[in-house]
């Protein structure tokens, strides 16, 4: 038998057909669905009079449009509270599993999936969102899809799809102290570029990543798709089970024993080609700054700006000066000099209960600084904010000075209240630091939970690992 | 779905690498739950100059003129010329429907980002990639040349300059199939049910915890 990688085995186990030129029919085996990218879909079931294949393996939660404060309020914005009302006249109809805003479960899809483990190994897990690589640090295949292919998915369980080429990125060696998930996956990105993953499937590796927790490993497969790749994967082991065990949607009894057997099995064979490999050496991951508007942009927290004059590529170049202007920086100005307006912990990278104990870890006993005109912490779901709330961790917040809020996308894409002003400046925990992501002119720059912390306390961009 | 076969029309080029699917269409218009509507905020960001809110009447709005899609010399383009990795970013299919309900039906790109690229075909929008070089050269004489047209025919895969320069490019059989003949992706699957119920038969066993 040929050495497979884990992508092979996790495709071979989901081809139900393939066309003449490779298009194979992949069968899916969780839907995830949310307000935003679904009622377009959900209206052509009902305008062709098709029905949800198997409505069992869909799991719905609103997240994108819902308030993060006075939610007994209800949606205060007629147009968002019309899609997510639309999600739950869709979901009724169709008889799908929902969680609605107010019920405990209900978060971001991409904390609620792995949480209730509606996400396992071994699956095909799709989303009409990008960010659906997040899934991928289970062992299974997950991939964001578009609104055609949620209706195609809906309606016949299946995606069509052409097989990617498969990049292994190995991570050796171990990180310092103070270099987390978050640092990881943004040095990646600026080593590969934001397109340097298109048209591959990336599966990480090396001890770097085997030493991370579940949190962590889905950090990095959340921004596989910032590195231009659908699907992020990790191969299983003893985290990834101990993590899946005990959940609502886990498999029990004997089936729990038939399925951990057969996790065993996925990791990529030790002599199985990929068509790129890619390594990185652990040890020289600093905390990570954005710069720019683009992922890639991206320095250690002891770099400074770039300058576009040296650069030779003049397509580049531009893309730098424009970047440069937008965010109001110069070349060659420290990214600790960087002073901040705004705190954002949150979203489908980093709002995990970890991330929430990670930034309280450097919060506790300081304020924020005088220059911070808002600091807030979004937990990724409503299990994420009890816990954290159990622990004490919202006190933390609180007294420092940061808003505590109810769970959702929030200012990750600003679609509900929670924005930047036009030049405003922010760090923020989440995955794109694209123009005006955040509000119309907002100025984004991605850190990890604890580089947040950090900058809510000093005002700036301070290395997290100076602070005692 | 529309069918595509040839297409002969003026050309727009934007000049900007890594264009996000964002940056095409801004979240606060993801908002809709219809496919259609979505042609006046295409690249709502750099087109306007004030601020945009769905439900507004966009035609009141004040226009950037160094945008290019309001230069007059481009009113009417069909085909966008663009650089590098077009589409990266978010999921969203509405910046493909931004796309056609403006009117484009072909956007040229050295390289795309795979859902936005994906999501194109499923709406009968043509990505159509090109080496760098040829883009460079697409977007000088697009420049220069008002009134630049170019004609893409699918069926011959080429892109002919209106000298006469004839470029092939490449396209997945199956996309250019289901193009050609404004097929849809559904029924064509459903037209494989048994297989697909016999996939399911045979992984109940497998996998049952699955099921
Ligand atoms: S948190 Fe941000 S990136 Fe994640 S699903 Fe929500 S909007 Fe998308």
């Amino acid at each position: 038998m040929t050495a497979k990688t884990l992508y092979d085995k996790l495709w071979d186990a989901h081809v139900v057909r393939t066309e003449e030129d490779g298009t194979a029919l992949l069968y899916i085996d969780r839907h995830l669905v949310h307000e935003v990218t679904s009622p377009q879909a959900f209206e052509g079931l009902r305008l062709t009079g098709r029905k949800p294949w198997r409505s069992h393996s869909v799991v719905a939660v609103p997240d994108h449009n819902v308030p993060t404060r006075d939610r007994d309020q209800g949606i205060a914005d007629p147009v968002s509270r019309t899609q997510v009302e639309t999600l739950q006249q869709n979901v009724r109809h169709f008889g799908l599993t929902f969680f609605p805003m107010g019920d405990i479960r209900q978060g971001i899809v991409h904390v609620i999936g792995p949480e209730q483990g509606a996400t396992l190994p071994g699956m095909t897990v799709v989303c009409g969102d990008s960010h659906t690589s997040t899934h991928g640090a289970f062992g299974a295949l997950s991939m964001g899809i578009g609104t055609s292919e949620v209706e195609h998915v809906l309606a016949t369980q299946c995606l069509l799809q052409k097989k990617m080429k498969s990049m292994l990125i190995s991570v050796d060696g171990q990180v310092g102290p103070g270099v987390t998930a978050k640092d990881i996956v943004l040095a990646i990105i600026g080593e590969i570029g934001t397109a340097g993953g298109t048209g591959y499937a990336i599966e990480f590796g090396g001890d770097a990543i085997r030493a991370l927790s579940m949190e962590g490993r889905m950090t990095v497969c959340n921004m596989a798709i910032e590195a231009g790749a659908r699907a992020g994967m990790v191969a299983v082991d003893d985290t990834t089970i101990d993590y899946v065990k005990g959940r609502p949607f886990a498999p029990k009894g004997a089936y729990w024993h038939q399925a951990v057997a057969a996790w065993r099995e996925l990791h990529s064979d030790p002599d199985a080609r990929f068509d790129r490999v890619v390594h990185i050496d652990a040890a020289s991951i600093e905390p990570q700054v954005t710069w720019g508007t683009s992922p890639e942009m991206v320095l250690p927290v002891s770099g400074k700006v770039p300058n576009p004059d040296e650069v030779t590529d003049e397509v580049k170049a531009n893309g730098m000066r424009r970047a440069l202007e937008y965010m109001g920086l110069t070349a060659g100005m420290p990214v600790s000099d960087i002073t901040v307006d705004k705190i954002f912990i949150g979203s489908c990278t980093n709002a995990r209960l970890e991330d929430i104990r990670a930034a309280a870890e450097v919060v506790k006993g300081r304020r924020v600084a005088g220059n911070v005109k808002l600091a807030m912490v979004v937990p990724g779901s409503g299990l994420v904010k009890q816990q954290a709330e159990a622990e004490g961790l919202d006190r933390i917040f609180l007294d420092a000075g940061f808003e505590w809020r109810e769970p959702g996308c929030s200012m990750c894409l600003a679609m509900n209240a929670d924005r930047l002003e036009p030049g405003e400046r922010c760090a923020s925990t989440s995955n794109r630091n694209f123009e005006s992501r955040q509000g119309l002119g907002g100025r984004t720059h991605l850190v990890s939970p604890a580089m947040a912390a950090a900058a809510a306390v000093t005002g700036r961009f301070a290395d997290v690992r100076e602070l005692n | 779905m529309e069918k595509f076969e040839t297409l002969n029309a003026l050309v727009c080029p934007l000049d900007r690498s890594n264009v996000d699917t964002d940056a095409i269409i801004p979240k606060q218009y993801l908002k809709s739950v219809k496919r259609t509507g979505f042609g006046p905020n295409l690249f709502d960001d750099w087109r306007y100059l004030d601020p945009g809110e769905p439900g507004m009447d966009h035609s009141r709005r004040r226009v950037n003129p160094d945008f290019v899609l309001n230069q007059p010399r481009y009113e009417g383009a069909r085909i966008l010329l663009a650089r590098k990795n077009f589409g990266c970013g978010s999921s969203r299919e509405h910046a493909v429907w931004a796309l056609s309900n403006y009117g484009f039906r072909v956007v040229i790109a050295p390289s795309f980002a795979d859902i936005f690229f994906n999501n194109s075909f499923k709406n009968g929008l043509l990505p159509l990639i090109l080496d760098e070089a040829i883009v460079d050269q697409l977007f000088r004489e697009a420049e220069a040349t008002p009134g630049y047209r170019l004609t893409v025919d699918l069926q011959a895969q080429t892109v002919v300059t209106p000298s006469g320069a004839s470029f092939p490019f490449q396209v997945d059989p199956f996309r250019r199939h289901c193009l050609l003949n404004g097929l849809d992706d559904i029924g064509l699957t459903l037209q494989h049910g048994e297989d697909i119920r016999a996939y399911e038969a045979r992984r109940r066993t497998e996998a049952p915890w699955l099921f």
